[in-house]
C-alpha cells in the first residue's frame, strides 16, 4: 500500500539496528597526559636531569618529584622552554623532594574534547561508509554522543564490533631489561607496562592469555597508516591485514627497525598484542603486518577500521534498539490490518449514522489518509510502527470535525431552517470551535515531536499531519461537496 | 439515525457531588495502586535495561527458557510470553544494560537451543543504558508539563482573552522550573510543585476556563496511570506519546464544551450560569459520544489487532478516551461552576 521509494519507514518497520554513543572524551584528555608524560620523560633523560618520581595521577595530572636543587632549576627551564602550556597545580615540598603536580587548561580540555568528539563522528562516518550499509544516518546528539541508524542491518554484532572498537594501533618496544616474572607480581617498572597476548585454541575455544612486558611510550602508531588490507598468508593459508605506512611514518619504522636489531617489537591494537616478533635487520619502503588467527570477515572488519583510523577516544554504546526483518513486516502487516478493519467500521458507522452526509465524510477520511500518506514522503517524514498507530488514530478523529458540522447542522435544521441556510449556519458555527479543538492537539503533538526519539516522533509527525488534513477535508472539502449538491444539483433535502 | 435526542436535557450540573466523588475515589484508588507499587513501573525506556524479544519455531516450556538462560549470567531476569500463545514469542527483561556489546545476544540464543532444542530468532533487541534511562524519564515529565502548560496559556487567551496574565503566568513558571531544575531536585516533585502552583495561580486570577481544562486534563493523567499501575504495565516511551495524545483528545473534548458555553452565554444573558453550563454539556452531548464511539472504534481495532508491540499503547488510549470523555462532561465545566461561586462569596 506504501510507495516504498517515497516513504521512509522506520527503523521498528523495516528492521535495522539505532544506536546511541557516547564519545568517552574524558579518555582523550587523558591520553594526551599520558603522551605528554612521555615526553616529559623523554626530555628528562635527554637533559640528564635526575628525578625520584614521574607519572600520570589522577587520570589527567602529571606528577614529578626532584630532589636536588639543580635538576629542579633544570626542570624548570624544561617546563618554560617546552611544556609552556601546562598549568602548574600544586607544589609540595617534602622529605622526597619538591613534587610538581600539573594539568592542561581547562579550555584547552574541553577544545580536546570537542575535537575527540567531531573525529570520532568522522571515523564512525568513515568505518559504515567502508562497511557498506546502504542508507546509514550518522548524526551528532548533544555534547558528546552519536546517534547511529543502520537500517536493514543482519549482523548487528559485526556492526556494534565494527563502530565501538577504539582501533588503537601502537608499535611498542619490549621492555628486556626487567624481568617479566616480578612484573607479574606487581612491581612493573615506571615507563612499562604489562599487555597480554590472546590465544584461542580453535579446536578446543580454550583461551590462554600471554603477558608482555612493553614500553610504555609507542614508537609507532596507526596515525601514520596510508592504507590497510586483507591479504592471505600463502605459508598457513591464513588472512593477515598488511598496513602501509605513510612516507614520514615509513621514516619512523625504518629507524626503530634500525636502532633495535634483534629486540622484539610488538604489535598491540587496543591495548592487546598481538604479535611480538625479533626484528631480523632494519626495515625499509613503510610496510608491516598484523596477524593474529583471524577468520575473513574479523580481519576485513580490521582492515576497516585501521583504514579509517582510531577513535581518539573509546566509545560505550548507551542505547541499542535492533530489530529483525521478520517482526518489522509483521509490524507493518497488523498496522495495515488494524487500519484498515478500524477504518472500515468507522466508515460504516457514519454512513449509517448519516447516511448521504455520512458517505461525503467518508470521502474525506479516504482523502485524509491520502494527504497523511504523501505528507510524509513529500516532508521526507519518517513512517514508523507508532506512526501507524498515528494514522489510525487520526481516522477516528477526523471524522469529529465531521460530526461537529453535521450535529450543527442538525440543530439548525430543527429550527426550521432551509438545506443551505442549515448548511451555512452549520459550518459557519463549528469551524471556530473545530480550529481551537484541534490547536490544542497540535499543541501535544508538537511537545511531543520536541522531546521524542525515533519512533515516538514519527507517531507527532502522523498526528500534526492528521490534524491539519483533516481540517483541510472537514473545512474545505466536504464544505464544496455540499455546496455543489445544494447549489448545482439544487437539491432540496438533506440526507444527513 | 439518532442516539441522542436534540431535546435531552439531563441534570450533569446537580449531579456535580456526586461526579466529583467519584472522580476523586478514582484518583486515590490510582494513588494507593502507585503507592504499593512504589510508583509507576518503568519500562526499559526509563530505567534502563535489556529486553529480547524471541520467537521460536515450535512450542516450548517457559521452564526450559528459563533454564536456558540460567547459563547467561543475566542478572534480575524475568521472562513473559508476548502476543498469542500460538505465536511462541517471548520477551526476556533484565536489568543489566552493558551486556549486548559483547556478543550477547547471541549467547542467549546458543543457551535457549541448547535448554529446549528448539530453533529460536531474536527480532528484536532493546537496550537502554541507565543514563539515557534517566535522561528519557526527565524529557518525558518536562514534555507533559510543557504540553499542559502551553495548552492553558491557549485557552485562557482564547477563552477569556487573557493572554498576557497567562503568558505571564507560564514564562514565570518556565523560569521558576528552571531554576529549581538547577538545583537538582528530583523532577517528579518538582513538576508537581510547578502543577500545584499554576493552579493556585489559575484559581486566584480567576481564570476559569484554564483551571476548568488543567483539573480535567491532570485527572484523566493520574487516572490513565492509576489504572495502568493497577494492571501492572510497564511505561514505555510510545505511553507516554499516548498520555499526550490523551491530553490533546481531551482537551478538545473539553474545548467544545466551552466553546458552546461562551456562545450560549452571550444567548441567554438573563439566565443562571449553571443553567448555560447544563445546556451546553446537553447540546454538545450527541457529538462528545459520537467521536468518542469513533476514536474508541479505531483505538480498539488497533489493540485487538495491531500487535503486541503496540497493544500497551492502544490500552492506553483506551482508558483515555473513556476517562477524557467522562472529565470533560463531568470535571471541566462543574469546575467552572465551583470557581464562580468561589468569586462571588467572597
Amino acid at each position: 500500500m506504501w510507495p516504498h521509494k517515497k516513504i521512509n519507514l522506520g527503523l521498528d518497520l523495516q528492521g535495522g539496528m539505532h544506536l546511541v554513543l557516547e564519545v568517552d572524551t574524558q579518555k582523550a584528555v587523558e591520553s594526551t597526559i599520558e603522551r605528554i608524560t612521555q615526553e616529559i620523560r623523554t626530555f628528562l633523560k635527554k637533559e640528564h636531569i635526575r628525578y625520584v618520581n614521574l607519572d600520570r595521577i589522577k587520570g589527567s595530572q602529571i606528577s614529578v618529584t626532584l630532589r636536588d636543587p639543580e635538576a629542579i632549576e633544570k626542570f624548570e627551564k624544561l617546563l618554560d622552554d617546552e611544556f609552556e602550556n601546562l598549568r602548574q597545580v600544586s607544589r609540595d615540598q617534602d622529605d622526597n623532594g619538591l613534587t610538581v603536580v600539573m594539568d592542561i587548561p581547562d579550555e584547552e580540555a574541553d577544545q580536546i574534547k570537542r575535537l575527540a568528539a567531531d573525529q570520532a563522528l568522522e571515523t564512525i562516518r568513515n568505518r559504515i561508509d567502508q562497511f557498506g550499509v546502504a542508507e546509514p544516518d550518522i548524526r551528532r546528539q548533544g555534547e558528546g554522543r552519536i546517534l547511529i541508524q543502520l537500517p536493514g542491518i543482519k549482523d548487528t554484532q559485526r556492526a556494534k564490533d565494527l563502530v565501538g572498537r577504539t582501533a588503537l594501533l601502537e608499535f611498542k618496544l619490549l621492555d628486556d631489561s626487567h624481568d617479566i616474572q616480578a612484573a607479574l607480581k606487581g612491581s612493573v617498572p615506571p615507563g612499562s607496562e604489562l599487555l597480554y597476548q590472546i590465544n584461542e585454541n580453535q579446536e578446543t575455544g580454550r583461551i590462554k592469555k600471554v603477558p608482555y612486558l612493553v614500553k610504555k611510550r609507542a614508537r609507532l602508531t596507526g596515525a601514520y597508516l596510508t592504507d590497510a588490507r586483507v591479504q592471505i598468508d600463502s605459508q598457513y593459508n591464513e588472512p593477515y591485514v598488511s598496513i602501509d605506512f605513510d612516507k614520514k611514518g615509513a621514516r619512523i619504522f625504518e629507524r626503530i627497525t634500525e636502532e633495535n636489531v634483534n629486540k622484539r617489537l610488538a604489535i598491540v591494537l587496543d591495548k592487546t598484542v598481538y604479535s611480538a616478533p625479533v626484528i631480523q635487520e632494519k626495515i625499509a619502503g613503510g610496510k608491516a603486518r598484523v596477524t593474529g588467527n583471524f577468520t575473513t570477515d574479523e580481519a576485513r572488519d580490521l582492515a576497516i577500521v585501521l583504514r579509517a583510523g582510531a577513535l581518539p577516544a573509546p566509545v560505550i554504546i548507551l542505547e541499542e534498539r535492533t530489530v529483525g526483518p521478520s517482526l518489522g513486516s509483521d509490524s507493518i502487516r497488523k498496522g495495515l490490518i488494524s487500519m484498515i478493519i478500524g477504518g472500515i467500521l468507522v466508515v460504516l458507522f457514519m454512513a449509517i449514522y448519516y447516511k448521504g452526509a455520512g458517505l461525503i465524510a467518508n470521502a474525506g477520511l479516504l482523502l485524509n489518509i491520502i494527504l497523511i500518506a504523501g505528507g510524509l514522503a513529500g516532508f521526507q517524514g519518517t513512517l514508523s510502527l507508532p506512526g501507524i498507530a498515528g494514522i489510525i488514530l487520526t481516522i477516528g478523529m477526523a471524522v469529529d470535525a465531521n460530526v461537529l458540522i453535521f450535529e450543527r447542522i442538525r440543530e439548525e435544521l430543527g429550527l426550521g431552517k432551509t438545506p443551505r441556510a442549515a448548511v451555512d449556519a452549520g459550518y459557519a458555527r463549528a469551524t471556530l470551535t473545530i480550529l481551537d479543538a484541534n490547536v490544542t492537539t497540535l499543541i501535544a503533538a508538537l511537545v511531543l515531536f520536541q522531546f521524542g526519539t525515533g519512533a515516538v516522533k514519527g507517531f507527532a509527525i502522523t498526528l500534526s499531519l492528521g490534524v491539519l488534513s483533516s481540517l483541510f477535508t472537514a473545512l474545505i472539502l466536504t464544505r464544496s461537496v455540499f455546496d455543489y449538491f445544494l447549489i448545482n444539483r439544487k437539491i432540496r433535502h438533506l440526507s444527513i | 439515525m439518532q442516539f441522542i435526542k436534540p431535546d435531552i436535557n439531563i441534570d450533569f450540573i446537580g449531579k456535580r457531588k456526586i461526579a466529583f466523588a467519584i472522580s476523586i475515589a478514582m484518583i486515590l484508588i490510582s494513588a494507593i495502586s502507585l503507592l504499593l507499587h512504589k510508583g509507576p513501573r518503568y519500562g526499559i525506556d526509563f530505567a534502563g535495561g535489556t529486553l529480547i524479544q524471541i520467537k521460536f519455531d515450535a512450542p516450548v516450556k517457559l521452564d526450559d527458557i528459563k533454564t536456558g538462560l540460567k547459563s547467561v549470567d543475566l542478572g534480575k531476569s524475568s521472562v513473559q510470553l508476548f502476543g498469542q500463545e500460538a505465536d511462541n514469542e517471548y520477551l526476556i527483561r533484565t536489568d543489566r544494560s552493558v551486556m549486548t556489546t559483547e556478543g550477547f545476544s547471541g549467547q542467549v540464543a546458543k543457551s535457549l537451543v541448547d535448554s529446549t532444542g528448539v530453533k529460536v530468532a531474536i527480532r528484536r533487541v532493546e537496550m537502554v543504558g541507565p543514563q539515557v534511562g534517566e535522561d528519557l524519564r526527565r524529557k518525558a515529565l518536562f514534555a507533559m508539563f510543557y504540553a499542559l502548560l502551553f495548552i492553558t496559556i491557549y485557552i485562557s487567551g482564547r477563552f477569556e482573552l487573557k493572554w498576557f496574565t497567562s503568558g505571564g503566568i507560564t514564562i514565570a513558571l518556565i523560569g521558576a522550573v528552571y531554576l529549581i531544575s538547577l538545583l537538582n531536585v528530583s523532577i517528579p516533585f518538582l513538576m508537581a510543585a510547578a502543577l500545584a502552583v499554576a493552579l493556585v495561580l489559575f484559581w486566584f486570577l480567576d481564570l476559569k476556563y484554564a483551571l476548568g481544562a488543567i483539573v480535567a486534563l491532570i485527572h484523566d493523567v493520574i487516572i490513565t496511570v492509576g489504572i495502568f499501575s493497577i494492571f501492572d504495565k510497564e511505561f514505555t516511551l510510545p505511553i507516554i506519546a499516548a498520555l499526550l495524545t490523551i491530553i490533546g483528545y481531551s482537551l478538545n473534548d473539553t474545548i467544545i464544551v466551552f466553546d458552546r458555553i461562551r456562545e450560549n452565554i452571550r444567548k441567554y444573558q438573563k439566565s443562571k450560569f449553571p443553567f448555560i453550563i447544563n445546556k451546553s454539556v446537553n447540546e454538545t452531548l450527541s457529538r462528545t459520544i459520537l467521536t468518542s464511539i469513533t476514536t474508541l472504534i479505531v483505538v480498539v481495532a488497533l489493540f485487538v489487532l495491531g500487535g503486541g508491540i503496540i497493544h500497551d499503547f492502544a490500552f492506553a488510549m483506551i482508558i483515555g478516551v473513556l476517562v477524557g470523555t467522562y472529565s470533560s462532561i463531568y470535571v471541566a465545566s462543574p469546575i467552572i461552576i465551583a470557581l464562580q461561586e468561589f468569586t462571588k462569596r467572597k
